[in-house]
């Protein structure tokens, strides 16, 4: 009998993940290697097209710019957050939090606010006189990625945070004690150690945006088709599910291979790994 | 103390802040302002955008489906996510390894591609209602956040004091109500809190999910901002944002903040 309670307890949760995710998951991917024309057709026909290639391409760009200024904001103000006092620390947190926890609509719909033909943004141009018309920022690509950005760099700043808060602060204080400057210290000491936590960091941000909806689909409209707004149309609005389910096996294989790769990385160039 | 930052790292620091509250403080202005459109700083300041939300029966009815959907999604993780939980922490020698990677399947599988599957698997072939598909989505998408939580909390758990209560003769259910699950509260009350906001705000997973009649908020949202740019949405973004401060304020006194962080 005890040797099943393990078991017993654990099954409600593992039937409902197998049954609903790991079953329907692997049904859609099934649908792509069943089609009249063989199990690469829907594959060859997605990589065929001018238009879907475009969008790949688009989102990785999106994703990787995204990826970049979410790690560089995101550790430079977390350091400050790991240096700050402990007062400031807890504040600085919860505005860091308060955002995290706000809906990815809500967020994104900030930036309709501010970035729309007769947004704050534009208003502020044009009554400081630097244009007469206002700019068309909306569906631009640099609009989804300010929002994304927006959307990801507390995830960031909360991840590094972590890591910061983790390293000794007697290999701080010895670095500084053997003459090195504090910039030296942040190169040679804080950030090798961080790495682990910046990869960790770019994971989550890239695979976020590499599958988001609600962002792209507000401020990037059709002019700025993503993968996530591709497969969504596909789906709902063309009713075309073999191209649908193509897409969504591309975003998995894309997703899996940079947690694995990356995963790996973060492992081999942890310097505190013995 | 090596406290010193450079200020130019302040300044930077200071700017990403800016970044990061500005625009939702522009969010509530925009929600206060008495003009038809969308603007900051507001024109006359006015609350009613906010009736204006539940003058709207779209709204009206998305916000007691989300509720209900948040409500019942996270009590069935509540319910098979603490045992499983349980189970990992207590029985780890017997189970494998590969259970804790499908708990947290969830997470690594984009939710788009989960929740087209579900509609594609579940709510069409098997004809399952879409209500119910809704919640199956839901759930799955906070079980991991439960798994979780209530596994950082059962780590610091001595379960000899479980296994003294069971050799004086208490049956393992009374066992478990009694010794366990008080010493596990705050984890339970933050996984419940934590997941009930993730479901809340969720689109990715309830978007597959329409239905006649059948909507969650942030999809009416969306629709709503598609087709009129009036602070009505401003609105919603603001009660969103206080159920977001009280989740906030149930989380630090729980759990601490800097879970969140891990």
């Amino acid at each position: 009998m005890k040797r099943f309670a393990g078991w017993t307890l654990a099954s409600p949760a593992t039937l409902v993940v197998i049954a609903f995710l790991v079953l329907p998951v692997l049904a859609t991917f099934w649908t792509t290697l069943t089609t009249p024309g063989g199990p690469l057709e829907p594959y060859l026909a997605f990589f065929g097209s001018g238009f879907r290639r475009t969008v790949l391409w688009r989102t990785i760009q999106v994703s990787l710019a995204t990826t970049a200024i979410a790690l560089v904001v995101g550790f430079l103000t977390a350091y400050v957050i790991s240096r700050a006092p402990r007062w400031l620390k807890s504040i600085l947190i919860i505005a860091a939090v308060f955002p995290l926890l706000t809906g990815v609509v809500v967020r994104s719909f900030a930036w309709l606010i501010i970035l729309g033909r007769n947004g704050i943004l534009n208003n502020f141009l044009i009554s400081i006189g630097v244009t007469a018309e206002p700019f068309a920022m909306l569906y631009t690509q640099g609009a989804v990625i300010t929002a994304m950005v927006y959307l990801f760099v507390p995830l960031m700043i909360l991840t590094l945070a972590g890591v910061l808060e983790s390293i000794p602060e007697d290999l701080i204080e010895a670095s500084a004690s053997l003459g090195a400057t504090p910039a030296a210290t942040f190169r040679q000491v804080i950030l090798p150690l961080s790495v682990p936590g910046l990869i960790v960091g770019a994971v989550l941000v890239f695979t976020g945006s590499f599958t988001s909806y609600a962002t792209p689909q507000l401020l990037g409209g059709e002019s700025v088709m993503m993968m996530g707004t591709l497969m969504y149309q596909q789906a709902m609005v063309t009713f075309d599910w073999v191209s649908a389910s193509t897409i969504a096996a591309v975003m998995v294989v894309i997703t899996i291979a940079i947690v694995l790769v990356m995963t790996r990385l973060a492992r081999r160039l942890n310097p505190m790994a013995v | 103390m090596t406290r010193s930052v450079h200020p130019a790292l302040i300044a930077l620091a200071v700017l990403v802040f800016i970044f990061l509250v500005g625009p939702l403080v522009i969010v509530v202005g925009a929600a206060l302002s008495d003009t038809s459109y969308l603007t900051f700083p507001p024109q006359g300041l006015s609350l009613r955008w906010f009736e204006n939300i539940f003058e709207i029966a779209a709204f009206r009815r998305t916000i007691v489906t989300s509720l209900q959907i948040a409500f019942i999604s996270t009590g069935i993780a509540l319910l098979i996510g603490i045992p499983a939980a349980y189970a990992m922490n207590r029985y780890r020698v017997q189970l494998p390894g590969w259970l804790s990677t499908l708990f947290v399947l969830p997470v690594l599988v984009p939710e788009l591609v989960l929740g087209f599957s579900l509609l594609k698997s579940v709510a069409v072939q098997f004809t399952i209602p879409i209500y119910i598909s809704l919640v199956i989505g839901h759930t799955l998408l906070v079980l991991p956040y439960v798994v979780r939580v209530i596994s950082a909390s059962l780590a610091g758990f001595d379960f000899s004091v479980e296994e003294a209560a069971i050799s004086l003769g208490s049956p393992p259910l009374k066992t478990f109500f009694t010794i366990l699950l008080p010493n596990v509260r705050s984890g339970v009350i933050a996984a419940f809190i934590l997941a009930f906001i993730t479901s809340i705000n969720d689109v990715s997973i309830s978007i597959f999910m329409t239905g006649p009649g059948i909507s969650t908020l942030p999809i009416q949202i969306l629709a709503h901002t598609e087709q009129f740019f009036d602070p009505t949405v401003a609105s919603v973004s603001v009660l969103l944002m206080v159920l977001t401060v009280a989740v906030m304020a149930i989380v630090e006194r729980t759990l601490g903040l800097t879970f969140l962080a891990k």
